[in-house]
């Protein structure tokens, strides 16, 4: 019994142990500098992997729901294709327009994957698995999430191309916009939990309750900052719905058009990291992080668990890239002005209120209840003025 | 160590100097701006130097993400951003100088006064995030409220200041129509 105990956790720290074994080859002195080489060279294999297994994922299950086929040429049911992308990026010729401003063209990318990198830092991938436990992690992942906008902003600003600056003013305007609502959302964990570390945040909701577990997902404060916080993500890494800045039919790519092979690659790299790292925080946040969704199921390791939940966050984005319509530019504004952020502001005094009830069934009604309430009437108000019925359109009556 | 100074010090001091040169010197105003951010970077890079990981990641946050965005954008929307139309040196370089001179004196001489009197004997206290809430929410709590209540005037303001113009005259001659 307790050998196979012991095997699983092992099993559970096989990439610890993996790394302290490597680093008993080297020199006391040495060794923290080697662990944290060895950290930074698993974020940097680990995560681009996912993200080429993320685009064959993409094209294949937008594929289906369009009724077609998708890529299935390249290696057994088009699993190589992402190598085969990757090829054809390297090998294309690099374009720069005449009139770009060339050190600004050139730095847009590289700052973006840079930043985008360093998020990964503070996200805890399995238990002992987080490369830098610092006391403010959460602050740090906003701060340089903050920062990737102006690598957006120098992308579009230098390519000299009216579709690329509008591109970028389009994404910068709705990255300033969502990110309230996104640390707002945040906000009320770190009120309960009373950390900003991302590793006691997880810890916090580590616990279990008969066989269900404590996740913040599961009560009222922590559902709607949890819905909050994914609306919030999605506008913050342009993606379907909020994909306004690279609307095709609009603003040809928006503000990478001018960008080609490798540069255009690392932008693609860039955006899908950004959406694994916002993923990999809400689960951190709201989903307990590598913990186990039921007690009987702790016997898997905990890093399996992480990656499992961020297939399934990638796969509700594939999945709402596939059914939901773009939103016009004063839908996205309205929306994140006049319902996410009442709505997050609201959150934080019921978090407040969650703290102050104590145990039992009051809190739960009434939290529950004033949000409910809440979400029904700034629904009413704000669908006051809309007329919705049938459409007709004009030139087909 | 050079001079005392390690080598990090050095290299983030640097980059910070050049980054404010830049931004001083450089002809192309949006150049200027993200010179500019590669300084906030530098102070930020500093600060956590110093073991103040709230100060230096709030600077990022707020001066990166927010301040530099600010400039970019009024920059674009004010004026081209493309070709410089004015000189290098404005005609009062010389009274900026001796003020930017008074202003650096003042402040290296207030460095200098505060330093404690054994630089020995100062290590550096460690401050918690908590511990800076906790003070936030207890000794310093009339000041977070006033800059709170500041913030959202600022925030209702530039709300009425962006309303369409056709509904501000409409409510402007409801209330006049009694004078």
């Amino acid at each position: 019994m307790s050998q196979s105990s012991q095997l699983w956790t092992n099993l559970d720290q096989i990439f610890v142990l993996l790394q302290h074994w490597v680093e008993s080859f080297f020199p006391v002195w040495l060794q923290p500098a080697i662990g944290t080489v060895l950290g930074v060279i698993a974020i940097v294999a680990a995560f681009p992997g996912i993200f080429a297994l993320t685009t064959v994922l993409e094209r294949k299950g937008l594929g289906r729901m369009q009724n077609r086929l998708g890529p299935n040429r390249v290696g057994p049911l088009g699993i190589l294709q992402p190598v085969a992308d990757g090829i054809k990026s390297l090998t294309k010729e690099d374009i720069v327009p005449l009139t770009a401003d060339g050190a600004v063209h050139f730095l847009a990318p590289v700052v973006l994957v840079i930043a985008v990198f360093l998020g990964f830092a503070v996200l805890p991938v399995g238990r002992n698995m987080v490369l830098a436990n610092l006391d403010a992690g959460l602050l740090f992942f906003f701060a340089i999430g903050a920062s990737t906008e102006l690598s957006i902003f120098m992308a579009g600003w230098s390519s000299r191309n009216k579709y690329s600056l509008l591109g970028a003013m389009r994404a910068v305007a709705q990255m300033i916009s969502y990110e309230v609502p996104l640390l707002l959302s945040s906000v009320v964990v770190v009120m309960i939990t009373g950390s900003l570390s991302t590793v006691k945040i997880v810890e916090a909701q580590s616990g279990f309750t008969g066989i269900f577990p404590h996740w913040y997902v599961f009560t009222p404060w922590g559902f709607a900052g949890f819905v909050l916080f994914v609306i919030a993500a999605l506008a913050e890494t342009n993606r379907s719905p909020f994909d306004l800045p690279e609307g095709e039919s609009e603003l040809v790519a928006g503000y990478f058009t001018e960008y080609s092979g490798f540069k255009f690659a690392l932008f693609f790299l860039g955006e899908y990291l950004a959406m694994l790292s916002i993923a990999g925080f809400a689960i951190t946040l709201f989903l307990g992080g590598w913990g186990a969704p039921l007690s009987g199921l702790s016997i898997l390791p905990s890093w399996a668990w992480f990656f499992a939940k961020l297939f399934c966050a990638i796969a509700l984005f594939i999945w709402l890239r596939g059914t939901l319509p773009r939103l016009r530019q004063d839908q996205l504004m309205n929306f994140a002005w006049k319902f996410m952020l009442p709505m997050s502001l609201l959150n934080l005094l019921v978090a407040g209120a969650w703290r102050f009830f104590g145990e039992g069934w009051v809190r739960w009604g009434v939290c529950s209840a004033v949000l409910l309430l809440a979400y029904v009437l700034l629904g009413r108000v704000l669908m006051r003025h809309q007329h919705l019925g049938a459409r007709s359109y004009r030139y087909a009556d | 160590m050079i001079f005392g100074l390690s080598i990090v010090f050095v290299l983030t001091s640097i980059l910070t100097v050049a980054g404010a040169l830049a931004a001083a010197l450089l002809k192309n105003l949006v150049h200027c701006a993200l010179s500019l951010t590669v300084t906030f970077a530098g102070l930020a890079l500093l600060y956590l130097q110093l073991d103040a990981q709230f100060a230096g990641f709030s600077q990022i946050l707020v001066y990166i993400g927010a301040v530099a965005i600010l400039v970019v954008f009024a920059i674009l929307l004010t004026r081209g951003a493309g070709v410089p139309e004015y000189r290098n040196f404005s005609s009062s370089w010389l009274a900026g100088l001796a003020i930017a001179a008074g202003v650096f004196a003042l402040l290296a001489w207030a460095v200098i006064k505060s330093l404690p009197a054994s630089a020995a004997s100062s290590a550096a206290p460690q401050v918690s995030v908590q511990q800076i809430g906790l003070a936030l929410m207890s000794n310093y709590v009339l000041p977070l409220e006033i800059v709170a209540v500041l913030l959202t005037v600022a925030l209702i303001g530039a709300v009425i200041v962006a309303m369409p113009e056709s509904q501000k005259s409409k409510t402007e001659s409801a209330q006049g129509g009694g004078k």
